[in-house]
């Protein structure tokens, strides 16, 4: 299948400062092409250049076959490419359905809002994304975190998004609601969207991903496809394997070659050194 | 409107539960309250004639105060609203009175001297990233000096004479000052404005996408942005209705009295806050309802009143309505709480 976006040896420079040099990447329809990478790692220069907020100084940015350069999120938009946002673009007091038309409301004559249309999509379409809502009519800030990200996602999908690029949407969450937005992201994947999700968590990435993008400092450490990579090289490329083991030493000679924490950290290196 | 499947989760006693969680709730338990009280305490306030003159009372503030709700939960205040009801009529009584321009003509150069006004304080609220509160006190300040000095310039006074002898003085006056007689009551042209302001603005707040975009931009302005929905332009329009709401304020007082005075509004800024508050607006934006400002406003007109009919001081009027504003304040953070959480 054709790619949605190729990313070809992108760059992005402020001034004299090198925020993101020589990265490549594609997403697929369909795939989840995961971005991961520690904070300042660039994770934000590249979404911002996907989503079309900031313009990109070196490389290709190819959306359907075609060389784009965004000068502004609208482009990106009307392109079909959506971001969810950390903070998600609700507001907290409004009911649910009204949040999810907002900006967008479908009106009849004399401009009245077309409430029973807009509450029935919103609970069918939610119900799409596998989230039951007992009553849209709730404040959004009601919900649980992984629920509203879960409103931003299904509200992106029905306005016509083709590509989603989720800014680290498990960040603030526990481990249940991030199982549960990793749940939602698999169902976007299957309703056929390419899937941007930038993370900081291999453990995240790695059951939804298709595709691994990692970043270090504002470099491309590689782009794989699942076939080719594990979840313990994955996780060891984000740490960085020499910097754990460098770490397992230190705290054995500060804790004692005996401290279980210690013990923990150099098995957990031997195990990647014989993969 | 078409049915919501119900969903065998949400209790059926669900309707009750509902109505309790409306922003207008508070305001109406006092507002019985305060009309129980002083029905038993006086023998005056509930009869016609009693109600015809608290009704009146509460008309011309609820106006206000429906208006600067709306402009509330979009999460701004205008403090010129007060001195914006005196500055329209005595436009429209010096350019008619001193200046013999048609009285019609005379009242539409108002409208928009008002809307102008209004839009002034939108675009220098959205461009300057100012607190409205002072953009709007600023205002307030230059109309109230406007209102003192160039009206006694102009005529010398400061309140309009002879507005009767006007030419065509009974047409407006019919549309803004004329009286009906219901149960031996006098009901003035104001209450039927005030009831028609607060069915408009109650509608344009929950059926159309205007009052949509209004709690969004006063609930999480940045949010409201990022999905497109146009800022600037519903916060203008904002400060352009209160300031129109001024002006039909302005025509009510002028043509019912047949006179306005120099300090007309000045210093009743803060009680259609007051309304709107113990009617349920949220200080920060957001939340609220323009039934629930009509009825702080009514809330304000029976205390006024009753406090004649009772025959106290009427200073305490002052009193009261701090009380009421700190106990509404209270109410409503306790209600927003409640509304907040997951059921």
């Amino acid at each position: 299948m054709s790619a949605l976006i190729e990313v070809d040896g992108i760059g992005k420079r402020y001034g004299n400062i090198i925020a993101l040099a020589d990265v490549s990447t594609s997403v697929h329809p369909g795939e989840v092409t995961c971005v991961l990478g520690d904070n300042g790692a660039g994770k934000s220069t590249f979404i911002k250049i996907l989503s079309g907020a900031h313009a990109h100084s070196d490389g290709r940015l190819v959306v359907d076959g075609e060389e784009r350069h965004f000068s502004s999120p609208r482009e990106a938009l009307n392109l079909g490419i959506a971001t969810v946002y950390q903070d998600l673009a609700v507001v907290p007091l409004m009911p649910v359905w009204r949040n999810f038309f907002l900006g967008s409301e479908p009106t009849k004559r004399f401009g009245r809002l077309d409430t029973g249309l807009m509450k029935k999509t919103t609970k069918s379409e939610l119900a799409a994304m596998g989230i039951d809502l007992r009553d849209v009519d709730q404040p959004i800030g009601t919900l649980s975190g992984g629920e509203r990200q879960c409103v931003a996602i299904a509200r992106a999908v029905y306005f016509g998004a083709r590509v989603l690029i989720l800014d680290e949407p498990t960040a603030a969450l526990g481990v249940k609601q991030s199982g549960v937005v990793l749940r939602y992201i698999a169902r976007a994947r299957d309703r056929g969207l390419g899937v941007v999700f930038i993370t900081h968590n291999p453990h995240h990435a790695y059951p939804v991903g298709d595709r691994f993008m990692l970043l270090r400092r504002g470099r491309s450490m590689g782009d794989h496809p699942k076939s080719e990579i594990t979840l313990p090289e994955l996780t060891a490329l984000m740490a960085g394997g020499a910097e754990l083991e460098a770490l397992s030493h230190e705290l054995a000679a500060e804790l004692g070659q005996d401290s279980a924490v210690a013990q923990e950290l150099s098995s957990e290196v031997s195990e990647l050194k014989t993969k | 409107m078409t049915a919501v499947a119900a969903d065998e989760r949400v209790a059926s006693g669900g309707a009750l539960g509902r109505v309790l969680k409306r922003p207008e709730v508070g305001a109406l338990v006092a507002a019985i309250a305060v009309f129980v009280f002083f029905a038993v305490a006086t023998d005056t306030f509930a009869t016609a004639s009693g109600a015809s003159t608290w009704l009146r009372s509460a008309s011309t503030i609820g106006i206000m105060a429906v208006a600067v709700a709306l402009l509330m939960i979009g999460g701004e205040f205008d403090l010129s609203a007060g001195a914006m009801t005196g500055f329209t009529g005595l436009a429209v009584g010096v350019m008619t009175t001193q200046w013999g321009l048609n009285i019609w003509a005379a009242m539409l150069v108002s409208l928009v001297l008002a809307l102008a006004v209004g839009f002034l304080n939108g675009l220098l609220v959205m461009r300057t990233g100012l607190p409205s509160f002072i953009v709007t006190l600023g205002t307030f300040f230059v109309l109230q000096g406007i209102d003192l000095a160039a009206v006694k310039a102009i005529i010398g006074q400061v309140a309009i004479q002879g507005m009767a002898n006007v030419p065509f003085y009974s047409q407006p006056h019919a549309v803004f000052g004329s009286a009906a007689t219901v149960a031996g009551g006098r009901i003035y042209a104001s209450v039927f404005w005030w009831i028609l302001v607060t069915a408009v603005a109650t509608w344009v707040l929950l059926k159309t996408r205007v009052g949509n975009w209004i709690f969004a931009v006063g609930g999480a302005q940045t949010s409201a942005r990022q999905v497109g929905v146009p800022v600037a332009r519903t916060k203008i329009g904002l400060f352009m209705t209160s300031a129109g709401a001024g002006w039909l304020v302005g025509m009510l007082l002028l043509f019912t009295t047949s006179t306005v005075q120099s300090n007309t509004g000045v210093g009743q800024e803060f009680i259609y806050i007051i309304c709107a508050v113990v009617g349920g607006c949220l200080l920060t934006g957001g939340y609220g309802s323009a039934v629930g400002a009509a009825l702080g406003a009514l809330i304000y007109g029976m205390t006024n009143q009753g406090i004649v009919y009772a025959g106290w001081d009427n200073n305490w009027l002052k009193a009261f309505l701090g009380v009421m504003l700190l106990g509404a304040v209270l109410l409503n953070e306790a209600v927003r709480r409640r509304a907040e959480r997951s059921r």
